[in-house]
């Protein structure tokens, strides 16, 4: 028998009190008003979706014999797994979407683990420098990287040339295009998961252990092979689980670099299907995609939930000491010259260049470089490239400069303050079960990969909901902000999470004791001490918006572009050189963000 | 100035029975120490008091006032209970000064300007820390920052303050030096207080009553000296005391009349005066022999009512000396004032006053006579 479960005889005075216990505390509201906002955002569009895959659509009318819209149907189902277009649909795009994920895997973790081994742990010469560079490649936006790699590679297949077939070196189309361009441009972003990762557990395991087998006779590789890397081994799974979930649902790069050669992944794919039709074939894609993400993570957990992470466990002081790497310096100097030089300023470079060029491919001559790109006016002037206005006197651009700032301001904020609330409910009611509700239901948006995410979002403000008090939010402004500020949450609450758990709680039992209610709490106690927190978690918030492309190029249509959007559509229309200068335009307002965030102590290992 | 009273208090964390069925009533003016190894429940006893926790059984009243009762439901604000906690971790608001946290409790009471100035200085002056008044808490020592902590929660003039191990994190001067300064202001407020700690000397040197806690349970409730003294069971002797009291295993057989007890060291019968109300089995039975180590005192030469026993070690340490001392197979500690030295193996003479003896029952650990 339970013990504490006590039968007392009916009292209207107990339920009177346990009511009044419960309504009175403000906190309590907080969290029930925030699980219904929780669970109206992410848990009804999940399974609303997940309902229109089996639900007649009006388009598909004349292809379902004797249907009416709204009919339960296994139509789109079987259109995808069995239909006659399944191994172009879905199997082929699936085998892709797998072939890259796995692929960029294995060129990521090795190379972002070295890299995080070298900077946490050994003597390598500037190590403080290296360790700020290496992460500025993370800060250029995925697709940015694919527009740099067509700007670098891009060869007579999709109309203008790149750089090196402006110098006379063929590139065939299996380098300049599809799975080996899009593995090696996702590896040079995705490699941060594994840097970070591996850097902040070595950093956090006390160099003690390595002492100690260095006291007992190991040699340095043999120390390295039993000590170190299986201390990491944690650590480094899961960034291949996070390399893995996000390589496979990337759209920006799949797209830019796949399309024009017709190599599909499942994300390309499923954007051809909700942009066009059937619609719900294209919803069923992503719930294909938000299963196999959560396989993945599930399998993680499987795998290391039993050992967790040991990086906190050994980190007593922090105390550490360095690994000697005599003559191998030299060789692993090398290999981060070369990846820095590929990461960065290779692609930087040309990037840069190519706005500045009148014809890509044509070389640096003096007669090929035109300041065009940024400030011409007349189309006259330059009719062989492109026929629009430089984009200083675009206005298009000027529009997505706008509608950029706009939309990131607004939604980092909201995305911001909602993350501190979410994080103060799951850290104040840790072991509770609204606790880890919470952290739970705010989870689900990371399973998703950006597109699927917004899919399901159009699908389901695509008509008015609760008779009309939710209007049609299809193609507003209103939709986008909402998009990214749920899409958002997950790293969002972690960070509002971590911020919270700085708070002791004696601190706000201390303020009770003293009088306080909970209004007063959180405007003097909480708010005040969570402040400095708030604001690196709103920049680095900031950034990740202000850099995507997937979660928002369904949506997108003339009114509402965003930087991102047009770079990406210019690039698409064979413009190039506009398309970069946009990206430089990004990439500047990401650094200046990062700088100004860097101040507030803000770490870029958090954000993703 | 205030009378607690608890009765019949359980607390559950989930299936975790950590409270269980505490009685307790602390009278105006006491500084009743909650004294315990950690997770016995202690602390928890303490935050039921404070509020901060909702016991799942029990009623509780301060001054007769109905604060808790958990038949209907009914908890009182922690703010509405007129006392005040200073927490184990100090919990100062680092974002505010010296002042800025004092000041916080009597702003929301909206008191008027000048009186809470006049308040923050006079709590201030108190502890003796005036001079840091506009610092922030980062700036300060750790024992200022108790300081702070006291004084803030002294400022609200509680009626009834609560301590949770507030010296715990200090060095072991600074807590000799805290400790006088807590025994003067309970002088000077009259507060009633209740301390909780796991050190049995601030719990002897401090408090008017200690209630001793063992696995959630209340043990014994007492006076230090009479817990010095008669501890009620076996594992509360070994709790209090250091070094710690020797036990020696014996016989006992009470024939109504007198308590014979035998063991290595010694025989003794006890008149059935100094025996408690604890019933005795017939017939012999084991029962354990505690003696405090300043109790055995150790002579080099033979004499009456003196046992020979031989030393086994020897750990001089200045003002004291701890001299493991052997009789037959069982081994005991004996405590000297001041420096005394003894060869290995030396048989010397020991002399142990009958009425500074506990003896135990075997079976069930509970104290059978009282040492006066």
């Amino acid at each position: 028998m339970k013990a504490n479960k006590i039968h007392r005889p009916f009292s209207s005075k107990r339920l009177k009190n346990q009511i009044l216990n419960v309504v009175k505390n403000p906190f309590n509201i907080i969290v029930a008003i925030s699980l219904v906002i929780l669970f109206c955002l992410i848990v009804i569009p999940l399974l609303q979706m997940v309902a229109s895959t089996f639900t007649v659509a009006k388009g598909e009318l004349r292809r379902i014999k004797g249907a009416e819209v709204g009919d339960f149907t296994l139509y789109y189902w079987k259109y995808l797994l069995t239909g006659q277009m399944a191994s172009a649909t879905l199997w082929g795009p699936l085998k892709n979407s797998i072939v890259c994920g796995v692929f960029t895997v294995l060129v990521s973790v090795p190379v972002g683990s070295i890299l995080g081994w070298l900077v946490a742990r050994t003597d390598i010469p500037g190590r403080k420098l290296i360790g700020m560079l290496v992460v500025i490649p993370y800060m250029i936006p995925s697709w940015c990287k694919s527009l740099s790699w067509l700007a670098v590679f891009r060869n007579s297949t999709s109309g203008s040339l790149g750089f090196l077939e402006g110098l006379g070196i063929p590139i065939p189309d299996w380098l300049a295009y599809g799975p080996v361009a899009i593995v090696l441009c996702m590896s040079l972003h995705y490699y941060a998961f594994s840097y970070i990762h591996v850097q902040s557990a070595l950093r956090s395991i006390n160099s003690e252990l390595e002492e100690m087998g260095e006291i007992c006779g190991a040699k340095q590789p043999q120390i390295l092979r039993s000590i170190t890397i299986p201390l990491v081994l944690p650590s480094v799974l899961s960034a291949v689980v996070m390399t893995l979930s996000k390589s496979i649902g990337t759209y920006g790069v799949a797209a830019n670099l796949g399309n024009r050669i017709g190599y599909f992944t499942l994300a390309t794919k499923m954007k051809n299907f909700i942009n066009g039709s059937p619609q719900n074939v294209g919803y069923a894609m992503s719930i294909i995609l938000i299963i196999l993400a959560a396989l993945i993570i599930f399998a993680n957990q499987k795998m290391i939930g039993v050992r967790k992470s040991y990086a906190t466990i050994g980190g007593k002081g922090g105390r550490s000491t360095l690994m000697r790497l005599g003559k191998a310096k030299y060789p692993l100097m090398a290999f981060i010259v070369i990846f820095l030089f590929f990461a960065m300023v290779m692609p930087m470079f040309v990037l840069i260049m190519e706005t500045f060029q009148k014809s890509t491919g044509g070389g640096y001559g003096i007669e090929n470089l035109t300041l065009y790109n940024w400030i011409g006016s007349n189309p006259d002037l330059a009719p062989y490239y492109t026929s629009y206005k430089g984009i200083f006197f675009n206005d298009d651009f000027g529009k997505a400069v706008g509608n950029t700032i706009l939309l990131t301001v607004i939604a980092s904020t909201i995305t911001a303050l909602c993350g501190q609330f979410l994080g103060y409910i799951s850290t104040r009611g840790r072991g509770k079960w609204y606790g880890s509700l919470t952290e739970q239901l705010v989870f689900i948006p990371y399973l998703m990969s950006g597109v699927a995410f917004s899919a399901m979002y159009v699908s389901m403000f695509s008509k008015p909901h609760l008779g009309g008090l939710i209007p049609t939010l299809y193609g507003t402004f209103a939709l986008i902000v909402l998009t990214s500020v749920v899409k958002h949450f997950p790293f969002a609450s972690r960070s509002g999470t971590a911020n919270m758990m700085q708070i002791a709680v004696e601190l706000e039992e201390a303020a009770e004791i003293n009088g306080a209610g909970f209004g007063k709490k959180m405007s003097r106690i909480v708010l005040p001490l969570a402040k400095n927190g708030f604001i690196s978690g709103f920049m680095l918030t900031f950034i990740s918006i202000a850099k995507e492309l997937d979660l928002i190029i369904i949506m997108m249509d003339n009114r509402t572009t965003t930087m991102s959007y047009l770079a990406f559509t210019y690039s698409q229309e064979g413009l190039n050189q506009m398309a970069d200068a946009i990206s430089v335009c990004v990439l500047l307002f990401i650094l200046v963000c990062y700088i100004i965030a860097n101040r507030f102590g803000a770490d870029i290992g958090k954000s993703w | 100035m205030s009378r607690i009273e608890l009765k019949h208090i359980d607390k559950f964390y989930g299936d975790n029975h950590v409270l269980r069925d505490i009685n307790l009533v602390i009278e105006d003016g006491d500084f009743m120490t909650l004294l315990g190894p950690s997770g016995c429940g202690k602390t928890t006893t303490l935050r039921v008091i404070s509020g901060l926790e909702k016991p799942q059984n029990g009623v509780m009243t301060i001054d007769g006032e109905e604060m808790v009762n958990a038949d209907t439901a009914y908890y009182a604000e922690p703010s509405k209970r007129g006392l005040n906690l200073v927490f184990q971790s100090y919990a100062l608001w680092p974002h505010m000064t010296v002042r800025g946290n004092i000041a916080f409790g009597l702003k929301i009471k909206k008191l008027p300007k000048d009186e809470i100035e006049r308040r923050v200085r006079e709590s201030l002056r108190m502890m003796r820390i005036e001079e840091y008044i506009d610092r922030y808490p980062n700036e300060l020592s750790g024992g200022q920052q108790q300081r702070v902590a006291i004084a803030r929660a002294v400022a609200s003039n509680p009626k009834l303050l609560l301590l949770d191990e507030p010296l715990s994190n200090l060095d072991a001067r600074l807590r000799v030096d805290m400790r006088s300064e807590l025994q003067r202001i309970h002088k000077e407020l009259g507060t009633t207080i209740i301390y909780v700690t796991h050190d049995q000397v601030e719990a002897l040197t401090m408090s008017t009553k200690i209630a001793l806690f063992k696995a959630g349970e209340i043990s014994q409730i007492a006076p230090p000296m009479d817990l010095y003294m008669n501890p009620i069971d076996l594992e509360a002797a070994d709790f209090i005391g250091n070094p710690r009291i020797n036990f020696l295993a014996g016989k006992a057989r009470f024939d109504g009349e007198k308590l014979h007890v035998e063991c290595e060291l010694n025989k003794w019968d006890f008149d059935k005066a100094d025996m408690t109300d604890e019933e005795v089995p017939d017939g012999e039975f084991d029962c354990v022999v505690a003696i405090r180590p300043e109790q055995i005192q150790i002579f080099e030469e033979a004499g009456e009512d003196r046992i020979p026993v031989s030393v086994y070690a020897n750990q001089p340490a200045g003002s004291e000396t701890l001299v493991s001392l052997k009789a037959g197979s069982s081994d005991f500690l004996s405590k000297q004032i001041g420096l005394a030295s003894y060869a290995l193996d030396q048989t010397v003479y020991v002399h142990v006053a009958p009425e500074k003896i506990n003896i135990y029952n075997g079976q069930t650990t509970r104290l059978i006579k009282k040492a006066y």
